[in-house]
Formats: structure tokens, C-alpha cells, sequence
């Protein structure tokens, strides 16, 4: 990424304790490969353990998620591309979910580069299905292109609106995000419940006893490059979420703008002192924060989902993975690419990718929860896991002269 | 003094990754004697003080307290054994009163359980009587002042049966008549056998008060001297190692245009109180004007309105030209304001930017920086790589974390940012802060060399010393009213009285 590597060259009389936290505080804004890999190791472990615990053989289970998650293909050299071959499968399923997590891990990502924790990824994506939805079973006589378009930035607007209202509140009245983006949550759910369910505007029209959205037409799909559009292959949304990593790192690092956020999430009082709007910044981040989740919401709906019901609201839980992507993935554009496609692949291998007969499907779904959880955990206490490795090599310093 | 030895540190070494921060030091201090610990930020004395006082672990050395040989695993050891330390930042609690504080930790009790707090009162009362240390131990800590808290600081040592006491720069947040009364009391202590060791950069107070002095330079113990026949410039030369310019030499002002004028400022804080009532005063293009005042008497509020960080009524104009009591950072960039801010941390500085991305944060969305909201980092590395050069700012280059530099070398970096700007008024709010002897010089030249320039200048300093070394006009400010205004030459006593409301309490 952009930022200079962590320099070692402190100031001499700053007390150890001064240069940890230093050396946190960068390690935490800035990147650097350390923590987030030694915390997936520990994740992991600490997961293997519990399956242990159960009875199981941890190895089989890992390697029956890596297998469900269609990972082994990537080592199946000849590549076999056809997805009638199971791990081909299973990989592009694993690319679907790693295209929504991308998204919803940037809408994470970007406010957080501007100081801002943004828990309402789940609600701003719900409000780009939702918008993508209407616009995919509308405008029927449209051709593909611009229906499908439509589709992505009408999503994309609304999921920045609903997050700019947030941002909004807390650049006019001070009311802090979490709580606000929360609130827009639950009513995003409960929004997206009466669109969708008997009766509401947005419900089917051939099946009024089911509380489901009606389907996308043919013309606003979302092509698909790899599969049978039949058997829910993986579309070309995954190189939108590719191109979003890109565009992410590019405003970031490469506008004005991105200067703008950036210095507003490492020091506001240094920024407002700079001549920057920092009430602005918290509305714009909000926004392209927003955007990212909506457009996330929109390319499920036109990729793979076409039809969303009311008991999937309720059962939907991906924008909230977004917040352990970005955590893992530092809120950097390769981290996040990284952890997502990780995620995705957890996510896919302990569910419909896992084989039953080779390990419990119950545990496996816990497996990933408690994986997810204990990430946050020690991204959220790192303090404590480079207080281990400060510790270890002041260890080996002792030892050696000895 | 009885040459008695009560402290003798032998051969200190601690290394930090990268850096050694005292090497091979040997200290010794005597009974009833204060000796002074002189040196530059980042020469090895706080270093060297928190492994006496048990905070960090020494690589190699002893410490040796009354003949005897000491390790010491925390502070508690540290205290066990007779020392005392008052940090440069009070560590006590504002909703206690005095004699809880001090007693906190170690609480006299009765039947084992309750605090005995008329006994806690009485035994502070006693310490404060021993050593002229006047406090009353009922008040609130909260309600008490700054040279006050300091006294209680030194009572929670005593009272902790410290023998050998260490002051970390304790005058640097005290007025001219609190560093007095301090040292006063440094002297009541010494006369009962207490040893004091005083950590300090600035040159005339140690010559004041020590005994004897000892200057340490990158890690490095240089020498130990008596106070006879030591002089300012002798123990700069060692602290620095070069020749140092103590005295700012300059040129009488030539003042010419007005380039900032003040009219009936007032400005309110958050919590609504009035901190500037009606402040009018005027800088003139080729001359520095100063601020004097204690901390907290609406200086800070009366630049945070000139800069655009706060509203205000009245007004202000700048370059002829005036500007609203609303009007934005931005539009006081704009109108031709540069500023040094107070704390260069908070709000000079975004630590975790880079040189190059620091020094464009006021000119990063115009050209050549960026053009239509793109930004070009290589105009930017170049841009930070000649005000490098120029401002000879070390320690790393525009690629370097602000974080990662020294403070003096942070603060070169916002004098370059400010000064490459050409501002019609260029604001210094204690430029000097926090910095040690070489850099103080630097930025007190380079302030002088703006002056000559040309520039408007206005300075707020709670250092007396540099106020009336660098202005050519003094104001002093008092609860948010300017309430005396001295030319050049104006006498240290009755700047000093004024900043403490002096004469408008012989008016009243």
C-alpha cells in the first residue's frame, strides 16, 4: 500500500512503552503483513482445538473445508475449467461470496481510513437488493446493457444515501456512527421484510401466498463467465468487485479527496487546521462507504440471486461479515481482497460446498462463526498479540548472549 | 553540606533498538546538595531518571544508595529505598482534596479500616510547615494552581519518606514568581539533608539553583561541573557541542504597513464562558509582536479565531482586507494567515502522514500538488525534498512518518509549511515549546528572519525569556483582556506582575 514501511528510527528517550504503542498504532493504520497473518493462524488453531474437542479429526475437517471450497482446484495443474467438475464448482461458488465480501469489506474499509466505524454494511447492502430488485423486474422492454446498469447505480445511490444519512447526523449533530448505522440496520431489515412480504409493493405477482420479491428479468442478469447461468455460475460482478479494490486503493492514495479522508482518520483536529472540511468528509465517506455495500446488494441480485424473500432477510448475515474482512484485511485494498477470498471460501466450504460424510455440516456452520469471531477478537486485541511477539524476541535477545 | 554521598549511579547503559539511549553514564549526588541533570530532548535524562526510579531496567551499570547495591524491579523499590519523583506532568486525582492525594496508596487508618483523615490532614499539615510548603489540605485539588499541585506533588514524595527527590523540568509550567517560590522550597529541602536532582534544559535556572551540574549528550555523560564559575554559554557549547547563539540578535524593527488588526474580539468556549473580552491590537508588516501570559488567559481562544478554528465577534482584517467572524480555516489560509499551531502534535501534524503529505496540507487540492481532485505524489516528494534541504530538517526524508522525527525536526517541518506559504501574518503560537537549546535557536532565527522579510509576526509565548528576547512590541494578556503593552525594552518584573493580574488588582 501506500503508506511508508513502519521506520524503526524512534525518538531515543521515549520510554519502551511509548515506542510499542507507536509501533501498534502503525501497525494497526498503516498495514504490515504480521498481525493479520499470525491472527488467522491463531483463529485457526484455536478452532482446530474445539474440533478436537468434539471428537473430530481437525485435519480431515480443514481439509474438508479447503476441498468445499473448491481451493484444491487451484492446485489441480492442468486447470480443468468445467464447473461439471466438483472443485471447479466449488471454487466459482466460493468467488460468488468473495464478490459480495470484497464489497461489503470496502464499505467497511473506506470510512474506517476516515475515522469512522461503519457497522450499517449489512442494511446498505439490504437496501441495494432491494433497489436492484425493483429495477431488475421493472423496465422489462430494456436491453441488457443499460438495464443492467440502471440496476447498479440505482443500488449503488440508494446504498449511499442510506449511509450518508448517518454521516449526515454525525457531522450535523455529533450522534456517533455506530449507534446511527445500527438503527439503519433494523430498519433496512424491517423494511426490506414489508417490501418483500403478502401485500407489500415490491412482492411477487404470480404467487401471493409467498412473501418473496418477484424475479429479475432475463434482460437485467448479469452475464455469467464461468458456469451454466442454470446452475448459478459465477458473473463477471466478480471483476467489478476487482475493479472496486482498484478504485478504493485509487481514491485513497491518488485524490485529493482520499488525502482529505485519510488525514481526517489519523488527526481531525490537524485536518480542520489544514483547511479541510472534516464535517464533509464524514458525509462523503459515509456515502462511498454506501455505495460499495449497495452495489454489492446489486450484483447478488442481478448475478446469482434474481428473487429475495423474506425469510432470507431475516437469514442474511454477509454484510456483517464485512466488518472481519475489513479488520483482517487492515482496511488496505490487497488485505481486503485477500480476506475476503478467504472468508468466501470459509464461508462456502462449511456450508452447501462441504462434503456431510466427511464432517458435520452443524459444526462446520459454528466452525466458521467461532473462526470469524475469534478473528475480530484478536484484530480488536492486537495490542495483546504484538505484545507476544515484542515479548519472544526480547526472549531471544536475553537468551543469546547467556 | 556534609560530603556525604547518598546516590551513585555506575556505568547506566540501556540500548533501544536502533539507539543507545544512555551510555555507560556514572551520576552521584550528595546529601543537601541539588544537582542538576542537563541536557537536550533525547540526550538520555528521562532515560537515566526512570531506571533510578525503577520504570525501566538498565542493559548494565549499578545503582548504589547509601553504600548500598540496589536493583530495582518498579517504582515501588524505587520508593522503598528514598526516592522521590515529581513528573513534568502531575499525576493526581482533581475531585480529591489535597491530603488525599497526597496520602492515596499508603492511607493512615483507623481500626485498620477507615481512613483516618483527620490524621492525614494533620500530617500534611506538619510536612508543609517543615518545609515551607504552603497548601491547605482541605482544598480540592481541582480548585488549586498549577505551582500549588506541584507543591503537592513534592509533599506526596516527602510523605512517602523520600530522601532523595527528582524534579523533571518542574519550571516548565510555572510563571516567573512560581519558579521562585519553587525554588524556595528546593532550598528549604536541601537545608533539612534532603538531595535533590533537577532535570532541566534551561541554562539560567540550573545556574540558579544547582549545586553542581552534569551534562549528558546523545546518551553520553560529558562532565560534571560546579556551579562556580560555570557559565550559560559554556554549558550550551556542551550540551550541543557546538557554539550556541543565546542571546537572538537582530536589528531594530522597521515596521511598516498594518497587516493584522484585531478589533473588539470576544470569543466563547464550548462551555460558553467568555474567554477573549474585547481584545484590540494591531501587527505591522516587518515587526513581532507578542503575546505574554500565563496558560490559559484566552490566548489559545484568541488564535484559534484569527486562524478560522473558532467564531468571534468583532473584527479582525488582514492585509487591509476584513474577514467574518464565521469564516473557515480555509478562508484564513486564504486571506493571507499562516500559523504555527500551540501543540504540534494535536493539530500542527498528522503523525502518521509522511514529510511530503504533511507539508502539502494546506496546498494539496491546488496546483501543482493536484489538478480536478488528482493528486500527484512525486510533485509532492519533490516539493518536501527541496523544504528539506532548505530548512535543513534531519532525521529522514519525505517519505518518512512525521511520527518518526525528533521534535524539533517536526517543528521545522511546520515552520516550512508555513513560511514557504509567504503569509502576510504569520502566527507563532509557542513556537518553541518542548524544544531544546539548538532548535529553540533555529526557529527563533528563522522568526527574526521572516521579520526582516517583511512579515507581520505574532508570537504567544508563556516563556517570559523568549518574548522578551524576540519582540519588538509586548502585550500582555490577562483573563482574556490585554492589560499592558511594553516596547522592547520593557523589565521582566513588571511583565511578570501584570501576567498575574498585578496591576489591575492595585487598580481595583
Amino acid at each position: 500500500m501506500s503508506q511508508a514501511a513502519p521506520t524503526a528510527n524512534v525518538p531515543p528517550e521515549q520510554e519502551p512503552s511509548t515506542n510499542f504503542t507507536v509501533k501498534l498504532g502503525i501497525a494497526q493504520r498503516a498495514g504490515g503483513a504480521v498481525v493479520p497473518v499470525m491472527t488467522g493462524v491463531l483463529a485457526f488453531l484455536a478452532g482446530g482445538i474445539v474440533v478436537a474437542a468434539t471428537g473430530h479429526n481437525p485435519w480431515t475437517a480443514y481439509k474438508g473445508i479447503w476441498q468445499g471450497a473448491g481451493f484444491n482446484w487451484l492446485f489441480h495443474i492442468p486447470w480443468n475449467t468445467n464447473t461439471i467438475n466438483l472443485s471447479a464448482f466449488n471454487l466459482s461458488q466460493t468467488l460468488l461470496l468473495t464478490t459480495t465480501l470484497i464489497l461489503c469489506g470496502l464499505a467497511v474499509a473506506f470510512p474506517f481510513r476516515c475515522g469512522l466505524f461503519n457497522i450499517g454494511g449489512q442494511g446498505q447492502y439490504l437496501v441495494g437488493l432491494v433497489v436492484a430488485n425493483w429495477v431488475g423486474v421493472s423496465f422489462a422492454s430494456w436491453p441488457t446493457l443499460p438495464h443492467v446498469l440502471l440496476g447498479i447505480f440505482a443500488a449503488a445511490a440508494a446504498g449511499a444515501v442510506w449511509a450518508g444519512i448517518a454521516g449526515f447526523l454525525k457531522a450535523t449533530t455529533g450522534a456517533h456512527e455506530v449507534i446511527s448505522t445500527i438503527m439503519l440496520n433494523w430498519i433496512a431489515i424491517w423494511g426490506a421484510q414489508y417490501l418483500f412480504g403478502q401485500g407489500g409493493p415490491l412482492q411477487n405477482t404470480y404467487n401471493p401466498a409467498a412473501p418473496e420479491s418477484g424475479t429479475v428479468v432475463q434482460s437485467a442478469k448479469i452475464p455469467v463467465f464461468w458456469g451454466s447461468s442454470a446452475l448459478q455460475g459465477t458473473d463477471v460482478g466478480f471483476f467489478v468487485a476487482l475493479a472496486m479494490l482498484v478504485v478504493f486503493w485509487l481514491i485513497l492514495n491518488r485524490t485529493t479527496l482520499g488525502y482529505e479522508v485519510r488525514a481526517t482518520g489519523f488527526n481531525p483536529d490537524a485536518a480542520a487546521y489544514g483547511g479541510i472540511n472534516v464535517r464533509n468528509k464524514y458525509i462523503q465517506a459515509m456515502a462511498i462507504s454506501g455505495a460499495f455495500a449497495g452495489l454489492a446488494g446489486a450484483l447478488d441480485m442481478l448475478g446469482y440471486l434474481f428473487q429475495f424473500g423474506v425469510l432470507d432477510v431475516q437469514a442474511s448475515q454477509i454484510g456483517f461479515l464485512g466488518i472481519a474482512v475489513a479488520l483482517l484485511g487492515r482496511n488496505t485494498a490487497v488485505g481486503t481482497g485477500i480476506a475476503a477470498f478467504l472468508f468466501g471460501g470459509l464461508l462456502y466450504g462449511t456450508t452447501r460446498g462441504l462434503n456431510p460424510n466427511v464432517f458435520d455440516p452443524g459444526l462446520a456452520g459454528n466452525l466458521t462463526s467461532m473462526i470469524q469471531g475469534l478473528i475480530v477478537l484478536f484484530v480488536g486485541a492486537d495490542i495483546l498479540i504484538l505484545y507476544v511477539w515484542n515479548s519472544r524476541r526480547k526472549l531471544k535477545r536475553r537468551v543469546a548472549p547467556a | 553540606m556534609v560530603d556525604e554521598t547518598v546516590l551513585e549511579l555506575r556505568g547506566i547503559t540501556k540500548v533501544y533498538p536502533g539507539i543507545v539511549a544512555d551510555d555507560h553514564v556514572d551520576f552521584d549526588l550528595k546529601r543537601g546538595e541539588v544537582h542538576a541533570l542537563l541536557g537536550e530532548n533525547g540526550a538520555g535524562k528521562s532515560t537515566l531518571m526512570n531506571i533510578l526510579y525503577g520504570l525501566t531496567k538498565p542493559d548494565e551499570g549499578e545503582i548504589v544508595i547509601a553504600g548500598k547495591q540496589k536493583s530495582f524491579t518498579s517504582a515501588k523499590d524505587a520508593i522503598a529505598a528514598g526516592i522521590g519523583m515529581v513528573h513534568q506532568h502531575f499525576m493526581l486525582i482533581p475531585v480529591m482534596t489535597v491530603a488525599e492525594n497526597i496520602v492515596l496508596g499508603v492511607e493512615p487508618t483507623r481500626e485498620g479500616v477507615f481512613l483516618d483523615e483527620k490524621g492525614a490532614e494533620e500530617r500534611v499539615r506538619e510536612l508543609s510547615h517543615q518545609f515551607g510548603l504552603a497548601v491547605d489540605p482541605t482544598a480540592l485539588v481541582a480548585n488549586t494552581t498549577v505551582g500549588q499541585q506541584q507543591r503537592v506533588e513534592i509533599l506526596k514524595a516527602l510523605y512517602r519518606g523520600a530522601e532523595i527527590l527528582i524534579l523533571d523540568e518542574p519550571t516548565a509550567v510555572l510563571t516567573p514568581q512560581e519558579a521562585g517560590e519553587l525554588f524556595e522550597i528546593v532550598r528549604s529541602l536541601t537545608a533539612d539533608g534532603k538531595s535533590v536532582i533537577f532535570i532541566s534544559h534551561k541554562l539560567n535556572e540550573v545556574l540558579e539553583i544547582a549545586d553542581r551540574i552534569t551534562v549528558l549528550r546523545r546518551g553520553k555523560k560529558i562532565d560534571t561541573v560546579p556551579r562556580e564559575g560555570a557559565t550559560e554559554e559554556g554549558l550550551a557549547r556542551m550540551m550541543v557541542g557546538r557554539d550556541v547563539l543565546l542571546r537572538v540578535d537582530k536589528a531594530a524593527a522597521r515596521p511598516g504597513e498594518i497587516a493584522l488588526d484585531v478589533r473588539e474580539v470576544r470569543v466563547v468556549d464550548e462551555r460558553g464562558l467568555e474567554k477573549v473580552r474585547g481584545v484590540s491590537f494591531t501587527v505591522r508588516n516587518g515587526e513581532i509582536v507578542a503575546i505574554a501570559g500565563v496558560d490559559g488567559n484566552g490566548q489559545t481562544e484568541l488564535i484559534e479565531a484569527i486562524t478560522g478554528l473558532r467564531p468571534f465577534t468583532g473584527t479582525v482584517a488582514v492585509g487591509g482586507r476584513p474577514v467574518e467572524g464565521n469564516a473557515t480555516p480555509r478562508r484564513m489560509l486564504d486571506a493571507g494567515i499562516g500559523h504555527i499551531p500551540e501543540d504540534r502534535h494535536r493539530r500542527g501534524l498528522v503523525l502518521e502522514f509522511n514529510l511530503a503529505e504533511n507539508l502539502a496540507l494546506h496546498d494539496y487540492d491546488r496546483e501543482p500538488d493536484s489538478k480536478h481532485g488528482w493528486l500527484y505524489p512525486k510533485r509532492l516528494i519533490a516539493r518536501a525534498g527541496r523544504l528539506i534541504r532548505e530548512f535543513d530538517i534531519r532525521g529522514g526524508g519525505p517519505l518518512t512518518l512525521a511520527r518518526a522525527l525528533s521534535g524539533g525536526n517536526q517543528q521545522k517541518v511546520v515552520v516550512a509549511r508555513e513560511v514557504e506559504r509567504d503569509p502576510t501574518v504569520l502566527i507563532a503560537a509557542q513556537p518553541t515549546r518542548g524544544l531544546d537549546v539548538g532548535a529553540i535557536e533555529y526557529v527563533h532565527r528563522r522568526l527574526v528572519a521572516e521579520r526582516d522579510a517583511g512579515h507581520a509576526i505574532l508570537l504567544v509565548s508563556l516563556e517570559l525569556e523568549e518574548v522578551l528576547s524576540l519582540a519588538d512590541r509586548i502585550l500582555v494578556m490577562y483573563e482574556g483582556q490585554i492589560v499592558g503593552e511594553h516596547g522592547a525594552g520593557a523589565g521582566e518584573e513588571e511583565i511578570g506582575l501584570e501576567m498575574l493580574g498585578g496591576r489591575k488588582a492595585a487598580a481595583a
